[in-house]
Order: C-alpha cells, then sequence, then structure tokens
C-alpha cells in the first residue's frame, strides 16, 4: 500500500461491483429495456400507419408506417436511456440506504470512485439497452440511412445524453430520502421525450405545449440524432443539443459531488 | 486522563451541533493502543455523532483528533488506512455474495488477489460463514449480517477498530460470540473502540469506560474505579411484622430501616462473609427474615447517581 489513493483502481474495482450486481439481479435491466420497446412497437404497429401519412414529408421514399418507423426511433432511444437511468438513481439511493457507503468513506480509497463506478456502470446498462432497442427497431422496419460518419456522431450524442441524464440521476438518487422516492423521481425523464418533437412535429401541438416541447432539452437532441441517423445535414440544432448535454452533465455531477459530500456525513440516529 | 503519543485514539476538546442542538460539547478522550475502551451512554449521548468524526465521516465543528499518530484534519487518508469501522447499520453489499462483500473489501484495500482471497476464506472460517459464503447477505439472520460486517471490517488488518454498538439488537448467542470475537481482536493487540447502551457490555469487555451523557464525558474510568464513585452494596432484608424489624434494627446500628416496607438495608461489600455476619446477626436475635437481597454495586447504578437518570433499558434486550 502506498501513501496515494489510486482514483482508477478504485473506480475499476467499483465498476466490476456495479457490473456484477447487473448481471446478478438482470431483471431491473430486462424491465429497463423492456419499457421503451413496448412504446416503440406500440408506435409504430398500432399509431404508425396514420401518424405516418401524416407527417407530410418529402413525397418521394417512404410513406406511413415505414416512414413513422424512422420517425419515432430517434426519441425511443431517448426514452431508453431515461428508462435506464432510473436504475442508476435506484441502485445509488440503494447505497446511501444500505450504510455501504458509509463503509466506503472510511476507507482509504478515491472519493469519486464511488460515483464513477456507477455512471460507467449505468452507462455499459444503457448501451446494451440501445442495442437492443436498435434491433428490435431494425426489425420492425426502421431504416437508417446514415453513413459511418453519422453513426458515430449519433453514438457521440447518445454517449453524451446518457452521461448527461445518469449524473442527473445520480444527483437524484443522493437526494431521494429512500428508494421508492429514487425510483419515481426520474420517471419524469420518461415523461419528457412524448412531450418534444420525438413521436409528433411540435407544429402540430397546441401553442403553450408547442413553445414547451421547441424549448425543451430533449428536443434539439431527438432532432439531431434524426439528423444523424438519416443523414440529413445538422445544422445549429446539433450544436444546442450538444450544449444542453453538456451543460446538463456538468450541473449534475456538480450537485452530485456536492450531495455525495453531505449525504454520508448527515447524523444517522 | 491526557491524550499522549501512545495513544491510538487521542481527541481533545470535539465538538458538533447540528443546527441549534448541540450533541458534542467538548469531549476529551484517550486511548492506549492496544485496549479497549467503551463508550458508554443512552440514546442521543452523542456516541455515533463521536464515532463518525473518529473515523472521518464527519468533521467536527471544534477540537483535534488523531488516529494511530495520524491527525485527522491533516492526513485523513493516513488515518483511514489504520482504521476499520463495523457501524450500527449494517454496511453490507446486499446484492453481492459473502465472499465477494470480502473480496471487494480486499480490491479496495489494495491487496494482491491471492492475499484477499487467503484473507477472506481465513475470515470466512473464522466467524463460521463458510457455508453462507456464497449466498447474499439479504438472507442471512441479523448475527450473520453483524459478522460477515466485521469480518469485512478486519480484512484490512486494522490497528484501530470502531464498533458503533456492535451488540445492538442481537440475540445472546450471538453477542457472547461478538464479545469473544472482540477480546480476541484486543488480544492480538488490536484496539478497540466501542460504543455501547449496554452497561453489561462495558462492564464485560472494556479496560476503561467514559459515560457519555448529553454531549459530554461525565465520568472515566475502569469499571472498578467507576463503580468505586457511587455509594456501596448493600444487603436488604425484608419482615412480615414491625417487631422484627425493630429487634433486627437493633443490632445493625448502621442499617438504613424503611418502616413502610419493613425493609432494613444493610450496608455490605456482598461477599459471603458480609453475608454470613447479617444472618449470625439475626439469628442473635431470633428474628427470621420473610427475605433477603444481596445488591452489589453496578454500572447502573454509577449511571443513575451520575446523570439522575436510568441507564439503558437493558432488560430489554436479554428478553
Amino acid at each position: 500500500m502506498t501513501t496515494m489513493t489510486h482514483p482508477l483502481r478504485d473506480s475499476r474495482t467499483m465498476l466490476r461491483r456495479n457490473v456484477r450486481r447487473m448481471l446478478r439481479y438482470p431483471s431491473l435491466t430486462v424491465m429497463l429495456v423492456g419499457m421503451p420497446v413496448v412504446f416503440l412497437l406500440l408506435f409504430v404497429f398500432v399509431f404508425g400507419g396514420t401518424l405516418g401519412s401524416g407527417l407530410g414529408g418529402p413525397a418521394a421514399g417512404p410513406t406511413g408506417r415505414a416512414a413513422y418507423a424512422n420517425y419515432v426511433v430517434p426519441g425511443i432511444l431517448l426514452m431508453t436511456i431515461a428508462g435506464a437511468v432510473q436504475g442508476t438513481a435506484i441502485s445509488i439511493a440503494m447505497d446511501m440506504t444500505e450504510g455501504i457507503v458509509a463503509r466506503f468513506r472510511t476507507m482509504s480509497i478515491s472519493r469519486a470512485s464511488v460515483l464513477t463506478g456507477h455512471v460507467i456502470g449505468s452507462l455499459l446498462q444503457t448501451f446494451v439497452g440501445l442495442v437492443a432497442v436498435t434491433a428490435v427497431a431494425l426489425a420492425a422496419g426502421f431504416r437508417p440511412e446514415a453513413g459511418v460518419p453519422g453513426w458515430l456522431g449519433a453514438i457521440g450524442l447518445l454517449v453524451l445524453a446518457g452521461l448527461a441524464m445518469i449524473w442527473l440521476a445520480v444527483a437524484l438518487g443522493l437526494k431521494a430520502k429512500s428508494v421508492e422516492t429514487a425510483s419515481n423521481t426520474p420517471m419524469v425523464l420518461m415523461l419528457l421525450p412524448l412531450l418534444s418533437s420525438g413521436f409528433v412535429p411540435t407544429d402540430s401541438m397546441p401553442t403553450v405545449l408547442r413553445w414547451f416541447a421547441e424549448y425543451q432539452p430533449f428536443t434539439p437532441v431527438i432532432e439531431t440524432l434524426r439528423a444523424l441517423l438519416s443523414g440529413t445535414p445538422v445544422g445549429a440544432t446539433g450544436l444546442v443539443a450538444v450544449g444542453w448535454c453538456v451543460v446538463i452533465a456538468g450541473a449534475g455531477y456538480l450537485w452530485s459531488r456536492r450531495l455525495y459530500e453531505r449525504a454520508s456525513t448527515r447524523p444517522r440516529g | 486522563m491526557s491524550a499522549t503519543h501512545s495513544d491510538a485514539v487521542a481527541a481533545t476538546g470535539l465538538r458538533k451541533s447540528f443546527g441549534t442542538e448541540l450533541v458534542l460539547d467538548g469531549i476529551d478522550l484517550a486511548v492506549p493502543a492496544g485496549s479497549i475502551f467503551a463508550l458508554l451512554g443512552p440514546n442521543g449521548a452523542g456516541k455515533t455523532t463521536s464515532v463518525h468524526i473518529l473515523t472521518t465521516l464527519m468533521p467536527a465543528d471544534g477540537g483535534t483528533v488523531r488516529i494511530a499518530g495520524h491527525d485527522l484534519a491533516d492526513e485523513p487518508d493516513a488515518a483511514r488506512r489504520a482504521i476499520g469501522v463495523t457501524g450500527q447499520f449494517s454496511a453490507v453489499d446486499n446484492l453481492l455474495t459473502g465472499e465477494e462483500n470480502l473480496l471487494l473489501m480486499a480490491d479496495l484495500l489494495h491487496l494482491d488477489r491471492v492475499e484477499g482471497r487467503r484473507r477472506a476464506a481465513e475470515l470466512l472460517e473464522r466467524f463460521d460463514l463458510v457455508d453462507a459464503a456464497g449466498r447474499a447477505p439479504a438472507t442471512y439472520s441479523g448475527g450473520m449480517r453483524r459478522k460477515l460486517d466485521l469480518a469485512m471490517t478486519l480484512i484490512g488488518d486494522p490497528q484501530v477498530i470502531f464498533l458503533d454498538e456492535p451488540t445492538t439488537g442481537l440475540d445472546p448467542r450471538t453477542r457472547r460470540m461478538m464479545w469473544d470475537a472482540i477480546r480476541g481482536l484486543a488480544a492480538g493487540g488490536v484496539t478497540i473502540f466501542l460504543t455501547t447502551q449496554y452497561l453489561e457490555e462495558a462492564d464485560e469487555l472494556a479496560d476503561r469506560i467514559a459515560l457519555l451523557d448529553q454531549g459530554r464525558i461525565v465520568a472515566e474510568g475502569t469499571a472498578t474505579e467507576l463503580k468505586r464513585m457511587i455509594p456501596g452494596g448493600h444487603i436488604s432484608v425484608r419482615f412480615t411484622d414491625p417487631r422484627a424489624l425493630d429487634a433486627a434494627a437493633g443490632v445493625f446500628g448502621r442499617a438504613r430501616r424503611d418502616d413502610d416496607a419493613l425493609t432494613l438495608e444493610i450496608p455490605a461489600d456482598g461477599g459471603v462473609g458480609s453475608l454470613r455476619a447479617v444472618l449470625d446477626g439475626l439469628d442473635a436475635v431470633r428474628v427470621q427474615p420473610d427475605e433477603l437481597t444481596v445488591h452489589s454495586p453496578d454500572l447502573d447504578d454509577v449511571f443513575l447517581s451520575l446523570t439522575g437518570r436510568a441507564g439503558a433499558p437493558e432488560k430489554e434486550a436479554v428478553r
């Protein structure tokens, strides 16, 4: 043992812990992936025919259900992330209520490693979900036009959006007084994609809702993702999307650090 | 007792408030290396807060702490490497198995893989957890969880171990087992700092005891020293009629009589000799006591006389 802490080694240990927990109890992962899959199938096969015709896209190219599948997948992918981070908030809250974090804090280990382990673990879990949902989407008629740069851009944006929502969920999990609260609060993140341009274009919405939908962070992220996947130009929306992700990730990170420092020093009993 | 450099735990003037509530009002603690120290007090006295401060979980508002020679303000990580903590709430990962919990600790302590496995196996053996090693602690009994918790604390071979109410809520058998484990550790040269609300536990285990009440140390010393601080024991004799009480009171001049209860409390050290003297005295005046009880002073008396309140709800735990 040296006199220094080992942030990398400790984070790797914590990551191993989190991955092992996920593998041992896959039901949570399955449930979190299952939800967006159900939404995908529901929207493509039940509403897709009608919604697709209403999109009024270019005359050439797919119409109806096929067009809607291409339209809705970016929103569903964001919803997948939003669902997965519920798991993050739950496992953070479980850690905090079970006293194991107090043990970690009395040990000479890197302070950040506990949260880092959770964040990287959640990111892996999220990507398992994203791959599964994309596979189902392809089977359901999703036909992306993106080339290699488009896919790389899309993956990059999903990582960024993932980090943003995960850090936010970490903070919410730390903030929650109980595991139940922790599982409920991030539910809002699941609803937000519905109130964006993810499922229907915003100009079909009533004024107040449209205003909200156009300015909330999910819309630029979804628009950018859609442009990247369909091989159309991204434009300035891309910057707005990246900006939102960076700001949310940064704020979530700082908030989490603060809560973590405080949470484990609050008197209990 | 003033702190010296050989003390494993040395705290001076610790103060802590939560909002307007003063929890620790300037306490001094000194625990010589290799000894067992008990911080005894009722619920809410500030025991857990003290442990939280001493184990770097919480900063104090004032005062200094040295653990194994390391000042907590200057070298918290060096202090953390010297300590092991088993808190009041079990600090195990419920989703990993017992063995994985131990290996997680070994990894975090940066033990090499072979050494970590060896130590984990050894501790599972020692705490009788070999059969449960492959199961998650969620399936364990309270006592088994506490044992796993302690094993996790021990895997890093700490010099100073903090145990916050280590036996609260345990059945008597597991409690005995914990006591034996604690004694075993101390015999191996480890310094033990434990908190308890059980007077019996402090009496049983500790070399030195500090009585914490409302954020202040109200007494400190060995169990014997503390017992000496209060009025001694007595033999209490109850009679069926007042005449017998009168007769007996005539024999024992220093006794305290209670006419309503028809009892006589005769000062005595609780030994066989003093009991014989009382019986002989009663025989001499030919009175037969209805009931006789020997009361030797215990820490309950210390607690009562120093704080003006009854001690911990010990009977509840023993029941």
